[in-house]
């Protein structure tokens, strides 16, 4: 009873305290500023620029660092408009003397190519206690004492701040610590293979302290003024501008490493992995991945304004109403580590979170398909005005096959005739039916929509997989992967060695009892052409050991991509890049002479006729080839609320928050109305325990009145 | 006493290098300092050059725990096993595999675990000792066998169905609290009341029959029958003797978990968002991060050393039969 007392009092209190919504998980008022709240699941492990390279680091820091170049927010295909750059590159072609060379000379004849970046004067940093400087223009906190450090416990306890403006020195100083083997930049190896000069640097700085490069020289890379620095890269290498857009070659002024490389720093977290400082439109004013992490509008954000121009129809979405207007909109992100998916679907549904994405067990909620197979939103979520958006992402997941492996792999007739007949069978709409809810897309070819080269005719289809009948494709029959069993001298899957059904091997990393399903699902596919299929179920440890020493026979892969070009994804297949052979990303080992060098002339064209000719080809080398069963790829579903204004899915950019706006008003009238208190049931609850509790009162009376027997 | 606590810490130490030896020989039969490297290197163009580096800078590319090539005892020094291992006796933690100082991490989460641990364990003991001795001062009634009945129910169910039908309930229902988050401050004290009332509220099953037990078996003896033949009414009995002379066994379940409450719980805290102790291991097992590994396993032996030591302690300030020697 008194425990019950005591719960009201509480709830009365708290009611006292935050108006109506006792629910309201946020502490902090809003006031006037527009505040956008959105989840994360994982923390992030790497917040430096040089060493993060994982989508939920991306979401952080891509909105606080700025790299020269981004991606069009609403243009499709992607295409890369400058950020912190004043224009797109100046592009040279040098031969191997140094002279320069025109525009249309041949490939064989470009020794180097150099890339003559301008970034925008007038580009402020974010305050930060690294570029504080006192009267006498000396830095405040470059020097600290053991003590000094021993006092602050986050960043916030240095109270000064200072700015400075973004130079080319800063672009070129990142480059250098990607070398730094110290730093462990994730992209230091390849960039090895194209920035002139990389490969020296680290070797002369590897015994050196992270912040004693900022007066030693990278041939490949040059400050040419203030505003202009060169990167050099050896041959010729297009895609190399799609790096450029990612946050690696983000600028980072020397005096954060200074700063943040002094002894104790590291002891107190207080680290350049930790705390970033970028001339983006946002800076990180909280760091606490163990609870929440929030971004505010950065104060010295240069001028940008939203794009006035996107794909056809874009006007008729809204998504043109705030062209020309100045970034960012939303003052304050709070991202809130939520890692259970009920509460989070629950706090969307509650108008806590602006978006969410939808989880399996939340799926028939939220969705209903159409009787023309199409997906809409059930009433429930149309009532409370959430809107759906879909995107197919640039992503392929596949089954490969080990092409060194002396059943499936190999250029015989025979193994590829196995093969195309193991895809057939493998019948990936209903895998994207049964695991995935409908969410994903059979794979025609190996590049997914949104890459260059993706054929997007609603006629193209993979020849070997699918029919097209009546105007729509028909994914063929499983008779066709018997004959091809036949052929192939597997007739209904006896193995002509052993008089007995075929033996094949699934190797996967996913060992857990939720993961036996899919497996299981893999078997049966196969036993459909009499074939057994033997589960190895492993850790992930175990699976990609296997993969790397060829050990593997049939197993589930997937690439995401890098960036929006064919060579990011067909590098995968290239007989360079073998994984066994040469310790590449080729998983399958998969090695066709004539792929490779449509591949090698394929990745240093400009986009045109003929390359989308000569990926063509590629695509259907792969498919008559069929190292690789193409699978699907991923669609992404996105809710997200009325007030919720400008959101267009874009898989290649990261930094999608600064365009984003947030009707405050419609919110907070609507999470009013949503989150009103019930009490009646605690009441009714309390009323009858004390009901129950009468007869016993009055039992024990008579039994303490009883005499002792 | 004191010669008894030294010697009980003294104890300790050879159970603790134990242990320790044990979290490194298993975390590193399933995880090799390779796969430590990509896991944390990432799963693109990741090359055996990046993992040497990584390795180099890490510690990781010595033996694990012979070092043949070393001269002396540097065969012992030389290490993974060694290097790794001697700061946790000072109880330096050193930093993550993923660079993040363990301490600091550890002092940052142990109080939210300790905000919901602890006044879980609070209330829940306190509701399963009223309703037990509820149970056995009605007993033989209708409340005492619904209630036994009701309890065999209540532990039957798993407590990942209260917290999931707690949050439906209270915090999606009736919108009475938030569905989970924490904050600092009395600012948490919001975000505590649900955990806490599904902690305490999972744990009466058990903890009321276990309670019971205890107050029947002791109710039962001469003592209390010559209370009751003196006069004394039956709560006077029940709370004034029974209740004390049953101190022992609670003291004995209670007293040895307090210390690892900072410990935290894994299901609460991940339903809740709690930033405590509970998923700091369970995430780095996950990611392979073994220096946190073993830290928490060091430390939660250390924890539990400690809470059979108070134990042994708090025997002697409730009954003062038990001599330590």
């Amino acid at each position: 009873m008194h425990c019950c007392n005591a719960l009201l009092v509480l709830i009365i209190f708290l009611t006292a305290c935050t108006g109506s919504q006792l629910n309201n998980p946020y502490s902090d008022t809003e006031g006037s500023q527009s505040v956008l709240y959105q989840s994360f699941d994982e923390r992030p492990k790497h917040m430096d620029p040089a060493v993060s390279y994982s989508s939920n680091e991306y979401a952080f820091i891509a909105q606080i660092y700025e790299p020269p170049f981004q991606y069009h927010y609403l243009k499709r295909p992607y295409q890369l408009v400058p950020l912190a750059a004043s224009k797109m590159p100046e592009i040279r072609y040098l031969n191997a003397q140094g002279e320069t060379l025109p525009k249309t000379a041949p490939d064989s004849e470009i020794a180097f190519t150099d890339y003559i970046i301008d970034i925008k004067k007038g580009s402020y940093y974010q305050p930060h206690p690294a570029l504080a400087q006192d009267a006498r223009q000396h830095y405040s906190y470059h020097s600290l004492t053991t003590a000094e450090i021993a006092q602050a416990n986050k960043l916030s306890d240095f109270k000064n701040t200072g700015t400075r403006e973004l130079i080319a020195d800063d672009y070129v100083y990142q480059i250098k610590r990607l070398a730094h083997p110290k730093v462990q930049s994730p992209i230091a190896e390849i960039m090895k293979g194209y920035i002139v000069g990389f490969d020296e640097f680290a070797k002369q700085v590897s015994d050196k302290p992270k912040n004693a490069i900022k007066d030693m020289a990278m041939s490949g890379v040059a400050v040419l003024n203030a505003y202009q620095y060169r990167v050099r890269i050896k041959g010729k290498y297009p895609q190399f501008i799609f790096w450029l857009a990612m946050p690696f070659f983000s600028p980072m002024p020397w005096e954060a490493d200074v700063f943040y490389n002094q002894p104790g720093m590291a002891e107190k977290n207080i680290s350049l992995d930790w705390f970033p400082i970028g001339t983006g439109a946002y800076l990180l004013a909280e760091n606490n991945p163990n609870r929440r992490m929030i971004l505010l509008k950065n104060p010295n954000y240069h001028l940008e304004t939203y794009p006035s121009e996107g794909e056809p129809g874009d006007q008729q979405k809204g998504l043109l109403i705030d062209a020309g207007k100045s970034l960012p909109f939303i003052d304050k992100v709070v991202f809130m580590l939520e890692k259970e998916t009920i509460p989070y679907w629950t706090k969307f549904l509650q108008g806590y979170f602006d978006a969410s994405g939808i989880a399996s067990d939340s799926f028939d909620q939220a969705i209903q398909f159409t009787g023309s197979g199409g997906v809409a939103l059930t009433s429930s979520m149309l009532d409370k005005g959430i809107q759906l958006q879909t995107t197919v992402e640039t992503s392929i997941s596949y089954l490969g096959f080990n092409m060194l492996d002396a059943t499936v792999g190999g250029n015989s007739e025979q193994a590829r005739k196995l093969r195309q007949a193991i895809t057939i069978a493998v019948d990936y709409d209903e895998y994207i039916s049964i695991f995935m809810n409908g969410r994903g897309l059979p794979a025609q070819g190996f590049l997914p929509p949104g890459i260059v080269g993706y054929d997007d005719s609603p006629q193209s289809h993979n020849p070997y997989l699918y029919d097209w009948v009546d105007n729509k494709l028909q994914h063929k029959p499983i008779e066709a992967a018997k004959q091809l069993m036949t052929e192939a001298g597997y007739a209904n899957g006896i193995d002509p060695k052993t008089k007995q059904s075929m033996i094949l091997y699934f190797d996967t990393g996913l060992a857990s009892v939720d993961d036996r399903p899919r497996s299981t699902w893999y078997r049966k596919q196969l036993e459909k052409l009499g074939i057994k299929l033997v589960i190895r179920a492993t850790d992930y440890n175990r699976f990609q050991e296997k993969i790397r020493t060829g050990n593997a026979q049939i197993f589930t892969w997937g690439w995401n991509a890098d960036y929006p070009d064919p060579e990011n994804f067909f590098f995968l297949l290239y007989g360079g890049n073998g994984k066994v052979k040469f310790g590449g990303e080729n998983a399958v080992n998969y090695q066709n002479p004539v792929f490779d060098k449509l591949f090698e002339t394929m990745r240093n064209m400009d986009n045109g006729a003929q390359r989308y000719q000569i990926i063509q080809q590629m695509q259907e080398i792969l498919r008559h080839d069929a190292p690789l069963g193409f699978g699907f790829y991923p669609k992404k579903f996105s809710l997200f609320h009325s007030w919720y204004k400008n959101l267009k899915a874009n898989s290649m950019a990261n930094n999608e928050l600064k365009y984003l706006r947030i009707d405050s008003a419609s919110r907070a009238a609507k999470r009013q109305a949503w989150n009103q208190p019930i009490f009646w049931p605690l009441l009714l609850g309390g009323v009858l325990f004390i009901v129950l509790l009468i007869p016993a009162i009055y039992a024990y009376r008579r039994y303490t009145k009883e005499p002792l027997q | 006493m004191i010669n008894y606590i030294i010697r009980r810490l003294l104890y300790a130490i050879p159970l603790l290098i134990g242990i320790n030896i044990l979290t490194f020989v298993l975390f590193f039969i399933v995880n090799s300092p390779d796969d430590m490297a990509r896991m944390q290197l990432g799963q693109k163009h990741v090359t055996e050059q990046a993992i040497t580096n990584w390795k180099q800078q890490h510690g990781y590319d010595l033996p694990l725990l012979w070092n043949s090539t070393a001269a002396a005892e540097e065969k012992v020094t030389d290490t993974i096993f060694y290097q790794k291992s001697v700061g946790l006796f000072l109880f330096h933690f050193g930093a993550s595999d993923s660079g993040r100082n363990i301490g600091a991490d550890i002092k940052e989460r142990a109080l939210p675990s300790l905000a919901v641990a602890l006044p879980t364990l609070c209330v829940g003991l306190l509701v399963d000792i009223t309703f037990a001795l509820l149970m056995v001062l009605f007993r033989q009634s209708y409340i005492d066998r619904v209630g036994t009945v009701l309890c065999v129910v209540l532990m039957s169910i798993s407590s990942l169905f209260y917290i999931i039908g707690g949050q439906f309930f209270i915090s999606k229902l009736l919108r009475l609290v938030p569905i989970s988050g924490y904050d600092d401050g009395f600012a948490a004290i919001k975000f505590l009341i649900l955990p806490v009332l599904i902690g305490a509220f999972s744990g009466i099953g058990s903890g009321v029959r276990w309670y019971r037990t205890l107050f029947l078996e002791e109710a039962s003896k001469d003592y209390v029958r010559t209370a009751r033949a003196k006069g004394l009414t039956e709560t006077q009995t029940l709370f004034g003797h029974v209740l004390k002379n049953t101190m022992i066994p609670i003291l004995t379940g209670v007293v040895v978990v307090l210390p690892t409450l900072f410990m935290g719980s894994l299901i609460m805290e991940s339903f809740f968002s709690i930033p405590g102790l509970g998923s700091y291991t369970i995430d780095a097992i996950t990611s392979q991060d073994f220096a946190i590994v073993r830290a928490m396993v060091f430390l939660g032996s250390v924890l539990y050393v400690l809470g059979l030591l108070l134990t042994d302690i708090s025997y002697t300030l409730v009954d003062p039969r038990v001599r330590l020697s």
